[in-house]
């Protein structure tokens, strides 16, 4: 396979102007995230990006657990659309990879069967009296950061580089099924040669882990996960990446979607806690990132403000690592400054918090 | 059966197989997407039925990996989204211990769409219900204001920003969609026939008791 294949999987990602939808998953585990896209866009690249109140989730999670039916996702998309063309936008970017999946899913069915576009319009008028137009580009918002790659590059304070070796920091990356499984040509480099976070990792310096469950699933699976006596399945396949990826001892994960980022630090605590396995370097968990955050360190955010006390796994291996100055005594200070406590210590985590922090009581 | 997903899903499946060697759900169930597929294509509706009724169609995790690498351009997990509408339309899904699970599905993140606009809030991953999110994740929900208040000045109140209120405006407008377009239907189909279920199995209807059982009962048959 040449190296140069994701090449063969391009797409176009619009400059400027996007009407930005939130994240369900995103908005919950990594608020800080969906702050910092904004921030960047908006103040270290100078773009125009707009933050609506008035979508709502896509019900994506209820569609692909089979509870929302498909003319239902269709009318609540187009409402979607109808908001962005009524902000006065065209480019579309979601923050969520199920969403996005379902939203290419829709407009190639809308190509493919023109009347259940027709229905859709009609439903909406229905229901809301809105019209809609299709956005003229749809993008995930990782596509938007590997399109600013270089300008980032450019701006960058800190590098994916070991800083006491000067040897750059091994990555996995995971991209996420819905992003290009369900059509391979509206993601960078495909299913099959992943490339939207290795072109980031590539760009700020670092070196992608390719390893043989590359490409498996996180192990979500909707039912599978949102009912308690299905969960053996989603960190069995979680399970199933770590053991895969451990050999080569990377520096950490970056993933695409909220789902993933969060399965696979959830079950890194998990299995710690049942069978005292760790994954990563020194008995802790392998420190897990959204590629907002990613960008965000390279750009020189604090690790703090970028919400990263909110993983199970400790980042602080990494934020040494890669020679970042920060207070670590922060990290548990509520929004006015002020100590809120810590969380219990957990077997994944780097060290006794409660040694670390007692000064803070 | 007119589901478009089931057009786009099936056109001639030769068996090769190459969806279960990359299936997550055939990894760890007793599941395997060719079978599945081999029975759809035979068109014996008494086979179908039987399906319908059985735990195999609930076991997919709709990852779609088995999408991109069928070399006929079949999609299984398009046809299982498929089977699953129709079993709930029929309420074939409350004769399988994982069809039955639907109700949870529907009270929790179903639920939770119409009431928030959103899939889950932070609220809604209660840490009884989910243990393995970690102690990370019970002092975020013990400091909820203090920690989403970082990094939104929106939460819980209306206005842009991370985990905001949805409007009664914007709520409005998504369950007339829901009433338009048969969502409000199917969420009602899957609580009748669940309720119909629970006391033919000695519940007192889809009650709090169904409800948990549902949500936490593994029979461990499964793979």
């Amino acid at each position: 396979m040449k190296r140069s294949s994701w090449t063969d999987y391009q797409k176009d990602i619009a400059d400027d102007n996007y009407y930005y939808a939130r994240s369900c998953i995103r908005q919950n585990f990594f608020p800080g995230s969906e702050k910092a896209f904004l921030n960047i866009l908006s103040k270290d690249l100078g773009r125009n990006i707009f933050d609506d109140p008035l979508h709502t989730s896509c019900t994506g999670i209820g569609y692909h657990s089979d509870i929302v039916p498909l003319p239902t996702i269709m009318t609540v998309v187009a409402r979607q659309f109808s908001l962005m063309a009524e902000a006065g936008y065209e480019n579309f970017t979601s923050s969520c990879i199920t969403s996005f999946g379902i939203y290419t899913e829709l407009l190639n069915t809308w190509e493919e069967f023109p009347e259940l576009e027709e229905q859709t319009r009609e439903a909406l008028y229905k229901a809301t009296g809105r019209e809609f137009a299709k956005p003229k580009n749809l993008a995930h918002t990782s596509d938007v950061i590997f399109h600013h790659r270089e300008e980032i590059a450019r701006k960058a304070k800190h590098r994916l580089v070991n800083a006491h070796t000067g040897e750059p920091l091994r990555v996995v990356e995971h991209i996420g099924c819905h992003y290009a499984k369900i059509f391979p040509k509206s993601g960078i480099g495909g299913s099959e040669f992943p490339y939207v976070l290795a072109g980031m990792v590539e760009e700020w310096g670092g070196e992608v882990v390719d390893y043989p469950e590359r490409r498996h699933c996180c192990g979500f699976g909707f039912r599978n996960y949102l009912v308690q006596a299905n969960r053996g399945y989603s960190i069995a396949n979680s399970h199933k990446k770590l053991e895969s990826m451990s050999p080569y001892r990377p520096d950490f994960i970056v993933t695409n979607c909220p789902g993933c980022s969060m399965f696979l630090d959830k079950w890194q605590y998990t299995i710690a806690e049942m069978e005292g396995t760790t994954y990563g370097q020194n008995g802790c968990g392998i420190p897990v990132l959204t590629y907002e955050e990613m960008a965000g360190l390279v750009l020189g955010y604090d690790p703090w403000e970028l919400g990263m006390q909110m993983h199970q796994v400790d980042v602080e291996p990494l934020l040494g690592k890669m020679g970042i100055e920060y207070d670590p005594s922060a990290k548990y200070l509520g929004r006015n400054g002020k100590y809120i406590g810590c969380p219990e210590s957990a077997i994944v985590n780097s060290r006794a918090k409660e040694t670390l922090y007692k000064i803070k009581r | 059966m007119e589901d478009v997903r089931l057009k786009e899903g099936l056109k001639a499946c030769m068996n090769c197989g190459v969806c279960t060697a990359v299936c997550p759900a055939a990894a760890f169930y007793n599941y395997d997407p060719r079978q599945m597929i081999s029975i759809v294509q035979t068109r014996d509706d008494e086979a179908i039925e039987a399906l319908l009724k059985s735990d195999t169609i609930w076991y997919c995790g709709e990852c779609m990996s088995c999408r991109p690498r069928c070399p006929r351009g079949n999609t299984p997990g398009y046809v299982i989204q498929a089977l699953r509408t129709l079993s709930q339309k029929l309420g074939f899904f409350v004769e399988s211990e994982k069809g039955r699970q639907q109700l949870a599905i529907k009270r929790t993140i179903g639920d939770n769409i119409l009431r928030t606009g959103y899939c889950l809030t932070p609220k809604a991953i209660r840490p009884d219900m989910h243990p393995e999110q970690g102690t990370v994740w019970k002092w975020i929900l013990d400091n909820d204001k203090e920690i989403f208040g970082q990094f939104s000045d929106s939460y819980g109140k209306e206005g842009a920003g991370a985990l905001r209120k949805v409007s009664d405006a914007t709520l409005e407008e998504i369950h007339r969609i829901f009433d338009i377009t048969g969502g409000t239907e199917f969420f009602n189909a899957i609580e009748s026939h669940s309720d119909r279920k629970a006391r033919e199995m000695g519940y007192n209807g889809a009650d709090e008791e169904y409800f948990r059982d549902v949500y936490t009962h593994n029979s461990n048959e499964h793979y």
